[in-house]
């Protein structure tokens, strides 16, 4: 009876918690292949379909928005703040880890001091260096600015990640005549993959998330990115397009939900490794 | 011999402070220009009288702006609005993140499916999660009130009625409730994967010996999971809180501060000041009161790293 009484509490508070965190998903979903008919009727049942689905929302959103202009500026964006993220984290979270000693720890910490800093507290100094720079209205100011988002934090989980390899593993290879470089492309890096992979993916949905950054440097609606484009552009005054704006949010939320849910143990054993100022060996 | 091989050890150890030093370069540099300058000229911007127009700081007025707006009522309610949002949101979060880690630290069926809906809010980048909760919470329209509707809660002869609708976003209190509800929701998932890292690294022993003893559930939930996860609910209140108390996305595209200004943030007015007002220096203003409640989560943040290096 316990048993039972036990399993019934476990089963139904998983439940609960997963319909708080899809309810709004399911909701999105099921607007997207309405007609508004039926969308704007709050007699019937809204979460069925009344004179059936429709497709003709999803097409407009492709054809008739610059909804794809947003996604490809936000894959480049991303494909560049990915790729300057890891030149500067991994070899700066290896030389914390292992090169600097004492005064390692403490920049590691310092690291997460950046980090802790919000983007809301620096997004007007930041809207003087970009316009001083020349590039205001551009995807390069965004190109240029989130690295300061992804950079500590990546850095700072990066550290967990190397200091995670036992030292003896680099120390064999340099006895065996590689040089401490050589030991960190040969034996470090390749056993920080993993972690190389997790920054990489919080780094491209950390650039993905950002508004504030966007709302600031940017105005025409061809340097937009996702998530600044499809509230400011998608809406018009107060007329919402609803079916095509839960479209274009489950567009780029299902992918990333796919790629943080298979993820979701490696992030765990990340943050066993990752604490706070780097694991304590 | 042995003097051979204390010189070549200290050139080793040269040699890596001096690849040390390479290898760090890069990315401190890019954090002195692109996050040190800026945290500067926010403080000098604030004492200035640059405006979008003529973005150039190089007219001082002291403290005529933070004079400015600390005359302005939406400023004390964003302030207040803030720190109440922050607050309510991150309590929520200890209790739900601590059950919700209980939870998945147990095996069970389709675990790797629960675990990807659980993961949904925080994946969604965070103006997207809002359009979400917008489109959810609609006047007219909002799914919810449908099924109170159906409960009897809303609606002729409803507990709530015989209005057809609560209006979430049009009554302030209700806005607030719906602004800590998204910021809960789009929360749990980090707050989740902190508490259960280290609800993992907690010895099976303890547990099993407990049942041994025939401690009940909550005996041992109160006498040792809560205990042991103290200091890592620390750092999920400290990420959580920092997140939400410097987010203005939620705010400016759910209620837009309003029904009036009454769900005002401190991010948002100084969005809405210094970029939408044109008015650099007293957004600037604004912003730089987040900096005290900053200053104390980073004490908290090195007391908490110093404790567990002496650990």
């Amino acid at each position: 009876m316990r048993r039972i009484l036990r399993g019934f509490s476990f089963y139904s508070g998983l439940f609960l918690l997963t319909l708080f965190a899809v309810f709004p998903g399911i909701w999105m979903v099921i607007s997207i292949f309405k007609k508004n008919s039926d969308l704007y009727n709050i007699s019937t049942n809204p979460f069925l379909y009344h004179p059936g689905p429709t497709l003709s929302h999803l097409i407009y959103l492709f054809t008739g928005t610059r909804f794809v202009t947003f996604a490809l500026n936000s894959a480049i964006i991303g494909g560049y703040v990915v790729a300057i993220t890891l030149l500067l984290a991994v070899p700066a979270a290896y030389a914390l880890a292992r090169l600097t000693g004492r005064w390692g720890e403490r920049s590691g910490m310092a690291l997460f001091l950046v980090y802790l800093i919000p983007p809301t507290l620096l997004f007007l100094p930041m809207y003087e260096v970009v316009t001083f720079l020349g590039l205001a209205n551009t995807i390069w100011s965004l190109v240029i600015v989130y690295p300061t988002i992804t950079v500590p934090f990546c850095t700072w989980l990066l550290l967990g990640f190397f200091k995670s390899i036992p030292r003896d593993l680099d120390e064999a290879a340099m006895i065996d005549g590689c040089s401490r470089f050589r030991a960190f492309l040969r034996v470090g890096l390749p056993l920080a993959l993993p972690g190389i992979g997790a920054s990489a993916v919080f780094a491209f949905s950390l650039q993905l998330s950002d508004y504030i950054y966007a709302a600031t440097f940017v105005t025409s609606s061809s340097a937009m990115t996702v998530s600044f484009g499809v509230p400011t552009e998608l809406i018009r005054g107060d007329v919402f397009f609803w079916q095509g704006l839960m479209a274009a949010d489950a567009i780029v939320a299902i992918p990333l939900m796919l790629g943080y849910g298979l993820l979701f143990n490696k992030l765990v054993s990340g943050f066993q490794s990752a604490q706070i100022a780097g694991p304590q060996a | 011999m042995r003097e051979r091989i204390t010189n070549l050890w200290s050139a080793v150890v040269d040699h890596d402070r001096r690849l040390g030093w390479v290898m760090l370069g890069p990315a401190v540099i890019y954090v002195i220009v692109f996050v040190g300058v800026p945290f500067v000229l926010v403080i000098l911007l604030s004492f200035s009288n640059a405006t979008v127009g003529d973005p150039r700081i190089h007219h001082f007025v002291g403290l005529a702006n933070y004079i400015q707006v600390l005359h302005q009522p939406q400023f004390l309610t964003g302030l207040e609005n803030s720190l109440l949002i922050t607050f309510l949101t991150v309590a929520a979060l200890l209790v739900l993140a601590t059950l919700e880690a209980e939870l998945l630290a147990h095996k069970f069926r389709y675990k790797w499916l629960v675990q990807i809906l659980l993961i949904l809010p925080w994946a969604m980048p965070v103006s997207l999660a809002t359009l979400a909760w917008l489109w959810l919470l609609d006047a007219e329209f909002s799914p919810l009130d449908w099924i109170f509707r159906q409960i009897h809660i809303l609606g002729p002869g409803g507990l709530f009625g015989p209005a057809l609708h609560f209006y979430y976003l049009g009554r302030t209190k209700f806005a607030i409730a719906a602004i800590v509800a998204v910021n809960v929701w789009r929360m749990l998932p980090l707050a989740t994967i902190i508490v259960l890292a280290e609800r993992l690294s907690i010895p099976q022993d303890l547990f099993d010996q407990a049942q041994i003893d025939g401690a009940g559930l909550f005996r041992v939930l109160f006498r040792i999971t809560i205990p042991a996860l103290m200091p890592v609910l620390m750092v999920a209140v400290l990420f959580t809180a920092l997140l939400v108390f410097g987010d203005m996305a939620v705010v400016a595209l759910l209620t837009r501060g309003g029904p009036g200004n009454s769900t005002q943030v401190l991010p948002y007015w100084a969005f809405l000041q210094g970029i939408n007002g044109g008015d650099l220096s007293a957004g600037a203003a604004v912003a730089l009161f987040l900096l005290p409640v900053l200053l104390v989560m980073a004490i908290f943040a090195l007391r908490f790293a110093y404790r567990s290096e002496q650990a």
